[in-house]
Order: C-alpha cells, then structure tokens, then sequence
C-alpha cells in the first residue's frame, strides 16, 4: 500500500522523547528536521518565565552536527566560516556565519573548537553537500555526528547552580562561549556556555544511551530551582527579546531562496560584526562582502524596532511617514515582549533608517473576532539585543 | 608600482595563445616574461622529432582557425608564418574500395559511390552551413558580454550589437535554420542533408574532433559550426598545412613577441602562483625562483590554472565546483607513423584523408568512451606532411600524422600503457586494411593517448580545447558563467588559453582577446599594484 505510506508514523524521536512525551500536555507537538518535537508543554507564559527566572531545558538533539578533523581542519573552517578562527583557541565556542560565493548567508550558528584541528558545527539545516563541495582540496573528514550526540540547553539565571549541584566540578570557572568535557557518574559529558536565550545558561552534549541519565539528574538537580522543561514557543519569545535571528523566520538560506535577490548578506542580516573581512585567510564570499562594505550597497539592515502600543508586528509594513506614503521595508519576527514590557520587533529597512533612535512608522493589522483592523503606530530604531543581560557573560 | 617587479606580467605557458597574449602586451609596452613548460615554444602547437629525422605536427595538424587579424596586427607572415599546401581537399577513404575527394564547390566521386543527389547538394549545403558558421564566428574576436548589458563596457556593447545585427542579416530563414540546428547533433544534421553514408561519416566525425562527443551527442553541430566558420573569413578559409609543421606557426609568434621585447623563458614550468593581499603577485617556478609580476596571465587550462596553480583555498565553492565540472575527458589520440615510401593509396593524395565510413561508425566507436576503453575500430583524420613539405622527413620517407578516435582519458580495467598499446594496434588494423602494403613501410610509430598529451603538454586530461566546445561551456559560458571576461576571481590574475573565449583549435584568438581587455583595464590594475 504505498499510497498510504505517508500515513504511518515517520517523525523521529529524540533520545529525550520518553521522558518528554508524558509532560506534553498541550499535545503541540511539531516537526523539526525530521523529529517531533514540542512547542509547549503546557503554558507558554510559564515556560517562558522558567527561562527568565529559573531554569529551563530544551531538548537540541536535532539540530545537525558535523565534526571536522584532519591536518587542514582549522585553514578549512576559516575558508568556510566568516569568523576568524585564528581568535578561537581550543576549548572556545563562536557564533558564526557562512556564506555562498556572492556573500549571501547560508546559514548562521556555533561552532565549537575542540581542539587545533578539531571542531564541531552545529547547523539548523543540512549541509553537508556544502561542506563537502567547500572541503575540496583541504585535507579534512567531514562527519555528520547528529545521532551520536544528544543535547539539552539548560538555560537560566539558577542554571549555574543546577550544574554545580548535579556535580560538575569547575562550572562556576567556566567563562561565557567555553567549553568543557568531564566525565559525571562514569558517563562522558560536554557542557559548552551559549545558548540562545541572551540568558546565563549552558548547553550539555551526551552520548544518546545517557539521555535519561541527564534529564532526570538535571530534573532532580532544579527541583529547588524552578527548573521546567520548555518547547520551541518560549524558546522563540526569549531569542527574539536577545535579538538572534532564526533561519526560515528571518531570512532565507542563500540555498534555499527562490529568487536569488532574497538571499542576505551578513550585513544586511545586522550580523556583520561576526564578518572577518581581515582575517589572513579567504573565505567563502570575502571578495563580495568586501565590495558590499566597500561601495556601501546593502539594501537593507535588520534592525531592532521598538513599537507603541501592544499588537505584535509580526510581518507587517513599516513606512517613513505616518500618511504611509513612503513604504520602506517590513517587519520580521516580532512579539510583546513580557519581561520588557514592550513590542519589540526585527525590522528590514533601509540603511539610511538603520541608525538608532530613527523614528518610523508601522501598520499593523490584526485580528479582532473575525475582524481585521489595522492602526498606524509610531515606532522608533532600538539595539536589536533587546535584552541582555549581564549575567549572559559574567 | 613596487620598483622590485621587473616585469608587469607573467605569462603561464607558451603555447600559441600564450605568446599571442604575450605579443599583443609586449607590442603595447608592457614587460613581459612567457613561463613555458617546455624546452621550446609553442606548448601543444610544435613541430617534433618522433623517429631520427621525421618530424610532425604535435597536436594539432592542420591551421585553419588561426584568425585572420592576428596574423595581420602581429605580421606573423614577417616572422616566418607560411603554408606548403592550401585549401586542402578531403578524400573520404571508406573501405578498400574507391575513395572520393570532396573540395568545398564539388566533389569528385568517380566510382559513384555517393548518390547524384548528395554530389549536387554537397556545395550548397556546406556553403549554406558556412554562412550560418560565420555569423557566429563575428563573436569569436569579441569578448562575451556580461548578461546584464548594462555592466558591459562600450566595446563589448557595440561587438554584441553587431552580433546580433550579424545575425538579422542572416535573414528570417537562415536565422531559423540557425536555431533548429545549433543544439541539435551530428547525426540527425548529416542525415537530414545528406543520404550517403561517407559523406555522414565525415560531417559525423568532422563534428567531434577533439570532443568526447560522438556523432548522435547533443551539441555536436557546435563544434561544426564552430569549424566552419574558419573555413570563411573567421579563420584562414581552408584547410591549411604550415611549411615545417604546426611549430612553424608558434615559431612566429614567438620570433614576434621576442621582437617586442617579451622575455621567453624556456623549460621554466610554473609551481604556483603567488597570492598576496587577494591579488596575483607573481609564480613560483618549479626550481623554486619566485618572479614578483604585477598581472598573471595564464594560457594553462582552466583546471591546472585555478585548482593546480592558483589553489581552491584563493576561491569560492560555487566557482570550484564549477571549474571541476568542466569535462576534461579528453578523447582524441595523435598517432604519427615515419614511412620509408608511400603505400599505394597515399600516394596521390591531394590532402587529408577521412575513415569514417558512416556516422554509425563513429558512432560505434564513441561506444568505448562510455566504458572507458580505446575504440576497436577508431575513426581517423589522416594528413601526410611531407607530401608537400618534403623537410618533415628523410628522402623517400614520408610522415603520416592521424587524430584517432577514440581513446580516452578516463579509463576502465587498463593502464594508460595498455589503451596506448591498444590503440596502436587499432589503428594500424583499420589503415592495414585499406592499405595492405602499409605495414611494410613502417619504420617508427608513436602514439600520444591522452594520458600522454596531459604529461607532455600539462593540458589536464588531454582534452586539446581546455575544455569541450559545447553550447553549455561557450561564449557567455566559457570557461564558466560569470567569468567570460578573461578575468578570474583573484584580482590580477586571467586566463588566456583555450579554455576561455572563443575556445579551442590553433586560433590565437583567446589570447588576443585576453590581451585587449587586459590592456583595457591597465590603469585599473596599474593603480592596484
């Protein structure tokens, strides 16, 4: 019966999945790279709250790890990457982008330096075609490790002290975009310090066998310290407050984009600061992101806007006057943001609207019990972390 | 200026489009110095001693495509350039049986071996064929413009108008024939002009010389065309045989470009070139001495140029992936046979002689290529020198120089040394049979498989035309899309061998047309280094 194939069950599960199933109570589960997953467990607001005030565990099994090794390891990651690897020293953790040959982003995300020629990339798509067709002519293996590691991002002001109680000796040492490789109850663990909510927090990698070791030690270990298990909806509340940018959300993958004039250059994605056009090394799209800086063309910079009143503006049109005679670009994500109290949103405008403090416009339309209505609001150009706190790094 | 340079430009490789480049640049006042691999000039464009005293065409054996304005803007004549036989005819050799002669207004089939129709038809159609060629071959002395036509510079606007204007000139119908025929392969043109089988045979293997093609491959009538239109005012008008072989033409070019004070480095073979702040700086030689340059104008392959020489680390994926895309399968052999006298068949012959019996044949014998093996039964353009140009060999000897097809470069169960010895054995077997007391006269054989053709001229694969002219790698396309312009991503660093427009065959032209944007652009990259 092959024409019913599409209804038997294919999501994968993650190593977590039997520990989290039972807790879903909301039933969203989604699909992400082939996994389910959830989008909350019960209350977004609460899970959302666990991040900012507790501790709060979100199962990253799926997301795509390679792991490249090899005598040319560190010259190929620098030929791949926009960072300048020669600033990351073993045991360093980096956010980075990579980017085709016209300089337009494929993708963004960590990169962690195990050793000199040892390193792991995470990404939130596949792209090993890439790695490899990049790869040509350096000496590097390329692995996708994705199922022989499992993770969870614990992330949240009690985090630290989770760690420390489920014993892992030296986290309070560990400084922000690090990492460390310990072995707890006989079991191998890698604790690296990011994550993705502009919070204190940490991300802890096992073997998939330990899955159930880990949940239920950090469970028992944030019992006292409001730890929750969160879905993909609160961990979007919190990435957008930081300011991350999200593939798929924010902007296509140069490889995904129907029309090539989407895809986006790191500049133009306001991440151009992760952009080395110094570095010793060449890299994948240099010579266009050099003549992008040079000639000063991007088209545009995805800035952070701060918006009156309190309809999110995800999506929506922003305009130079409040006639709304002069569009000038629109929003991406965008949400009320409930620890600032604020509606924040990322906004693509043109440069000469980029610069702090510039006051635009925006219409949002909205839904009123089937009713739509729309209203002409004032908004104003803001830092697009809009959060950040200082125990993120300390 | 770094006062250190003392020159303004190396020249990787000294084959014919090399020193045409170099000539052109020298003649403009720049400092050049031509990097060539070998112990004389001319790259794959010589003249060599294969058996004590008998000498031959390396490569390519006939000149045709040599354009007709480099000759006069570089006075090659001056320097030496001079043909023993012109307008050669061709004479199609079938089988042991009759052979027919076929010159561009007629065709001389005594035994009536080709249908009345065919004899008629012959010289209308090639004439027609021609015509199509030419208004095509207007493009090939022009630089390929970008696809936005307003990132062209005035020069490449005013060439594309003309060519497009070239083009309406043609008229509607031709311009439709152009159209219908342009994609379409060898076999379905021969049989849809023609209906005797040596006359397919030949346009099938006049079609993909050089090519890893056969007869029934799309894109075949390309190449054809692209033939063709040097047989008009887009070559030398016919087939030509230079006085003391192919390397009498390279000899010119290079007598000219020493006269302008290009400096010509003999067994000099470049290691790599140098990169500094993103720009080419100079090669390093194989023996180690680096040569400081302000521009890098290399006449290798695109292939030895960008992923050898230059580095996959200087590039970016999209553009990598491309250059090793391009198929470099070469699959055309050169056999050279020295004879102490004529066999029976040769010795009236007015030209180049064709086995190539039908389009099937070569066909059958492109078969091989796909599974990596030499042709059991190779279809061969044969030339022999020495008729008209008698110096080639020893008195009463004779050299026969033969394009056997096929003999691939990528191979399946065998060595190189066995699909050489293979072929040999091939080649004699099907000349053996048309010319019995051949074998007897035999002195000295040499056969130059791909393999061999790759080591002694460093053309990566042995494909001859740096890379195959097909619809999808010329023009706009060659060598890749993006970079037509002679330009490649590495600031200071061009291409101007055959891999780049207008492609292969003994043309001069890529390097004529490198030079010129080269020049074009001299303040921009004079300002840089």
């Amino acid at each position: 019966m092959t024409h019913l194939q599409h209804l038997r069950p294919f999501l994968r599960q993650t190593p977590f999945h039997d520990h989290i199933a039972p807790l879903v109570h909301s039933g969203a589960w989604i699909r992400w790279l082939g996994y389910m997953t959830p989008d909350r467990f019960e209350s977004v607001q609460s899970e959302y709250f666990a991040i900012r005030n507790g501790a709060s565990l979100y199962d990253i099994s799926p997301l795509v790890k390679y792991r490249i090794t090899g005598r040319d390891a560190a010259r190929f990651m620098d030929h791949l990457l926009t960072r300048d690897m020669g600033k990351v020293a073993p045991g360093r953790v980096c956010y980075t982008a990579w980017c085709d040959d016209d300089g337009k982003v494929i993708e963004e995300g960590t990169v962690f330096r195990l050793g000199e020629n040892d390193f792991v990339l995470n990404a939130a798509l596949h792209q090993l075609h890439w790695l490899l067709d990049t790869a040509y002519g350096f000496e590097v293996q390329i692995e996708e490790i994705s199922d022989a590691l499992c993770g969870l991002s614990l992330q949240g002001p009690t985090s630290r002290e989770i760690l420390a109680t489920l014993g892992v000796v030296g986290i309070d040492r560990l400084p922000h975009f690090s990492l460390i490789e310990t072995t707890l109850d006989g079991r191998w663990l890698r604790i690296d310090r990011a994550g993705f909510t502009g919070d204190l927090g940490y991300e802890l990698w096992v073997k998939p066998t330990d899955a159930g070791w880990l949940w239920d030690g950090l469970m028992r270990a944030g019992e006292q310290r409001m730890i929750a298990p969160i879905g993909s909806a609160a961990l979007n509340l919190a990435r957008i407050e930081a300011g991350f940018i999200q593939i798929d959300n924010d902007y296509i993958g140069a490889l995904h984009t129907i029309r090539p004039s989407q895809r986006q250059s790191p500049f133009e994605l306001g991440i151009g600061w992760a952009v080395s056009l110094g570095k010793p090394a060449h890299f994948v799209g240099r010579r266009a992101l050099k003549r992008e800086k040079e000639s000063a063309s991007s088209r545009h910079i995805l800035v952070g806007i701060d918006i009156e009143g309190r309809k999110p503006a995800q999506g929506q049109f922003l305009y130079a006057d409040e006639a709304g005679s002069q569009e000038i670009g629109h929003t991406a994500s965008g949400i009320w943001s409930p620890t600032l109290k604020k509606n924040i949103a990322f906004a693509r405008v043109p440069p000469a609207y980029a610069s702090l403090g510039t006051e635009l416009w925006i219409e949002i339309w909205y839904p009123k019990e089937h009713k739509i209505e729309k209203i002409m609001t004032r908004c104003r150009v803001v830092k697009r972390m809009f959060l950040d706190w200082p125990r993120r790094t300390a | 200026m770094s006062a250190a340079n003392r020159y303004d430009a190396a020249i990787v490789g000294g084959g014919h489009n090399g020193l045409t480049a170099a000539a052109y640049l020298a003649q403009a006042g720049l400092r050049v110095v031509v990097l060539e691999a070998g112990r004389q000039a001319g790259g794959a464009a010589a003249t060599h001693e294969f058996a004590p005293g008998y000498r031959v065409s390396s490569v390519a054996h006939l000149l045709y495509a040599l354009h007709p304005r480099i000759v006069r803007d570089l006075d090659l004549v001056r320097f030496g350039l001079s043909f023993c036989a012109r307008d050669l005819p061709t004479r199609l050799w079938p089988d042991a049986g009759p052979t027919i002669d076929v010159h561009r207004d007629r065709i001389e089939d005594p035994a009536g071996r080709l249908s009345p129709a065919d004899r008629e038809r012959w010289a209308p159609t090639l004439a027609r064929l021609t015509r199509l060629a030419s208004a095509l071959g207007r493009y090939l002395t022009a630089t390929p413009p970008r696809p936005e036509f307003s990132a062209n510079d005035r020069q490449t606007k005013i060439a594309l108008a003309m060519f497009a204007l070239a083009l309406r000139r043609l008229g509607r119908k031709d311009m439709l024939e152009l159209t219908r025929i342009i994609g379409m392969n060898a076999n379905d043109l021969a049989n849809d002009f023609f209906d005797s089988a040596p006359l397919k045979g030949l346009i099938a293997l006049d079609s993909t010389l050089g090519v890893a093609l056969g007869p029934r491959s799309p894109n075949t009538v390309i190449g054809l065309l692209f033939r063709l239109a040097a047989l008009d005012s887009h070559g030398q008008g016919g087939l030509h045989l230079p006085a003391g072989g192919m390397g009498r033409v390279t000899a010119a070019l290079e007598a000219c470009a020493r006269a302008a004070d290009a400096e010509i480095r003999l067994a000099a073979p470049v290691a790599r070139i140098l990169v500094r702040d993103d720009r080419a700086s100079g090669v390093v030689l194989e023996s180690g001495e680096e040569i400081a340059t302000r521009i890098v104008v290399s006449s290798a392959d695109p292939q030895r140029t960008l992923l050898g020489l230059l580095g996959p680390e200087h590039l970016d994926t999209v553009f990598v992936r491309r250059i090793r895309g391009l198929r470099m399968n070469g699959a055309a052999a050169k056999v050279h046979l020295a004879l102490d006298g004529l066999p029976e068949a040769w010795r009236d012959l007015p030209g180049r002689m064709v086995v190539a019996p039908d389009s099937d044949y070569v066909e059958r014998a492109y078969d091989s290529v796909k599974y990596g093996a030499v042709s059991e039964r190779p279809a061969l353009e044969i030339v022999i020198p020495s008729l008209s140009d008698p110096s080639l060999a020893p008195p009463g000897g004779h050299v026969a120089s033969i394009v056997a097809q096929y003999a691939p470069y990528k191979l399946r169960g065998s060595t190189p040394d066995e699909a050489r010895a293979r072929l040999r054995a091939n080649v004699l077997a099907v000349l053996a049979e048309r010319a019995p007391d051949l074998t007897a006269r035999l002195r000295a054989v040499e056969v130059l498989t791909p393999h061999d053709l790759e080591s002694r001229y460093l053309m990566t694969g042995g494909q001859w035309h740096h890379g195959e002219i097909t619809l999808d790698h010329l023009f706009m396309l060659r060598p890749v899309g993006g970079y037509q312009q002679y330009r490649m991503p590495v600031s200071g660093l061009w291409l101007c061998g055959a891999g780049a427009h207008p492609g292969g065959h003994v043309s001069g032209l890529p390097g004529a047309n490198a030079a010129r944007e080269i020049l074009k652009r001299r303040r921009e990259w004079e300002a840089a280094t």
